[in-house]
């Protein structure tokens, strides 16, 4: 039942469209036990933070902010839902899967659940980059904890 | 007559990509075949490096070269040896702003506006902060237009340099540049004018305009990338010291380190320049001359204005710069983030630029630091605005998503 609805490209539109116009996890914290990495993509304006809390392992939990189009905001809102709760490793084959679909290769869909969203965004190459900076975000903020663990 | 029909014979990529609607002209513009023919001319018979050969074709290409500063002087009305070709318009004021570092001392002044692109921002602001001056800016309205009241109340004694686009990059506004530079040389600053958007669209005539220097791009004139266009008054240009020290723009030296250089223009192009490019540009040039600037601006104006009238009526989008009677248009659809909207236009084969456009303070004058710029050019046609209008009333957050289904 979830598979099916997640094939059908009118509801993949509204999730884009509700992630962008109602973000999850919308608001940082000021809060010293979060990790905070600031994506400002290259070429245009989009200009995101995004906040997480990984402790022993585990993703506590994640949240962004700043200025950007619908499928940076949507794509990075989806993986905050996603990865929140996760453990690291679970975590890491999410964020594999979610990198091959965007670069047009093999993924397991079950995996990304709402995120399948954005299986189209590698048609539109100059889009690639806004897909994937909240994903970049996260797996940065990953590696390094790995490196302090 | 102006016959559009005709010119758009002229550029192959026209029936090569007989769907694509290309208003980004402000971005970069189309070549002619003509300017295609000047560049493959020197890869197929003359290639060969300048001022360094002996033998029949390299005298030939320093012909071409050489000339093609004559087909520039033609343009704006300077002399040949007032011409130097450097990169793109970048380099062009890198170059003037080194060149006047000696000129700016502590607790000077540096004259922009707020509307500048960064290339007329940044080395005013890394000279600024290496001499210890400061950088003040021109009073605009809301559509960044500077008046000539305005710029008479910014001016002082310590302004040691101004520099101004005439036609800015994203609301297209014409500051009035001669009666800028009036103002400006009686305190006995400096007038530097960033052409990279009005020498493409316009008869540009610098001695009316009074400016002591000059940069554009040839890319933007329907000529090759990676040329600029460096115009100095002789006096100015004679003793202004090279960014870049090098091969051909050096007289003699000698092991004591002593350099003797070579007299302007030269000594702006060391190292191999781009040959094909520079004459490429000068094709752009002459092209451009013989349909007639005025001829150019006058057609473009009309443009503009049918495309105002047709997209002020949409009521999808909000524009910044309705009263500017030239240049490019800067809208938003509601609610709608530029590339997004950007993104659905080119869905439709509608070629936009979106973002902040490198006029990253522009913000300050408009309130928004991204918008959508369609920009035209004189082979632009009523028939693509009418594409454009009804593909930018269809522009809506579900619309733009719905191009990845």
């Amino acid at each position: 039942m979830a598979n099916s609805l997640l094939n059908d490209p009118d509801i993949l539109r509204e999730l884009i469209m509700d992630h962008y116009q109602y973000p999850h996890n919308h608001k940082l914290v000021d809060d010293d036990s979060y990790a905070s990495v600031h994506m400002a993509s290259d070429s245009c304006i989009d200009d995101i933070t995004v906040q997480s809390k990984i402790r022993n392992g585990v993703i506590e939990d994640i949240r962004f902010d700043g200025v950007a189009c619908t499928i940076s905001t949507a794509s990075t809102s989806m993986m905050t839902d996603l990865l929140k709760g996760k453990k690291v490793e679970e975590a890491n084959e999410i964020i594999g899967n979610y990198f091959n679909m965007i670069d047009a290769k093999e993924y397991d869909p079950d995996l990304l659940e709402e995120a399948v969203a954005m299986k189209n965004v590698y048609k539109q190459a100059n889009r690639i980059k806004c897909a994937t900076i909240g994903w970049k975000a996260i797996r940065e903020m990953i590696d390094e904890s790995e490196k302090d663990a | 007559m102006f016959d559009v029909k005709k010119i758009r014979e002229d550029f192959p990529i026209f029936s090569n990509q007989p769907d694509l609607i290309y208003f980004d002209n402000g971005a970069t513009t189309l070549k002619p075949k003509c300017v295609i023919d000047a560049v493959s001319d020197f890869y197929c018979t003359h290639t060969s490096n300048v001022h360094r050969g002996d033998y029949a074709i390299a005298a030939q290409n320093d012909r071409l070269y050489d000339g093609t500063r004559k087909i520039f002087a033609k343009l704006i009305n300077c002399e040949p040896d007032e011409i130097a070709f450097v990169h793109n318009v970048t380099a062009a004021l890198n170059q003037i702003a080194y060149g006047l570092a000696d000129e700016v001392n502590e607790g000077d002044v540096i004259l922009l506006s707020k509307a500048e692109h960064a290339s007329n921002l940044l080395p005013w602001f890394r000279l600024a902060k290496q001499k210890n001056a400061k950088i003040e800016y021109v009073e605009t309205d809301a559509q960044a237009n500077i008046s000539v009241d305005s710029f008479r109340r910014a001016m002082h004694g310590k302004v040691k340099v101004v520099s101004l686009a005439q036609v800015t990059n994203v609301l297209g506004s014409v500051q009035p540049i001669a009666e800028i530079a009036e103002i400006a040389h009686s305190y006995g600053a400096y007038v530097v004018v960033d052409g990279a958007q009005s020498v493409p669209h316009m008869k540009v005539d610098v001695k009316e305009l009074g400016c002591d220097f000059l940069g554009f791009s040839a890319h933007k004139m329907c000529g090759p990338d990676g040329v600029g266009i460096l115009y100095g008054k002789r006096e100015l240009l004679k003793d202004m010291a090279p960014v870049f020290m090098g091969g051909d723009m050096n007289a003699r030296f000698s092991s004591d380190t002593n350099v003797l250089l070579k007299d302007a223009p030269v000594r702006f192009e060391s190292g191999t320049p781009n040959i094909e490019g520079v004459i490429g540009a000068g094709a752009a040039a002459e092209y451009l001359m013989s349909i007639g600037l005025d001829e150019i601006h006058a057609y473009e104006k009309e443009l503009r204005a049918y495309f105002l009238e047709k997209l002020s009526q949409l009521d999808n989008l909000e524009i910044y710069n309705p009263d500017n009677e030239y240049g490019p248009l800067a809208f938003n659809a509601k609610a709608v983030f530029a590339q997004d909207a950007a993104g659905y236009l080119a869905s439709k084969d509608i070629a936009v630029r979106s973002g902040n456009h490198c006029a990253k303070i522009l913000h300050e004058i408009i309130g928004t630091d991204q918008t959508i710029r369609a920009s035209l050019y004189f082979y632009n046609t009523k028939e693509e605005i009418d594409r454009f209008v009804q593909a930018a009333s269809e522009i809506s957050l579900e619309s733009a998503i719905g191009i990845f289904f």
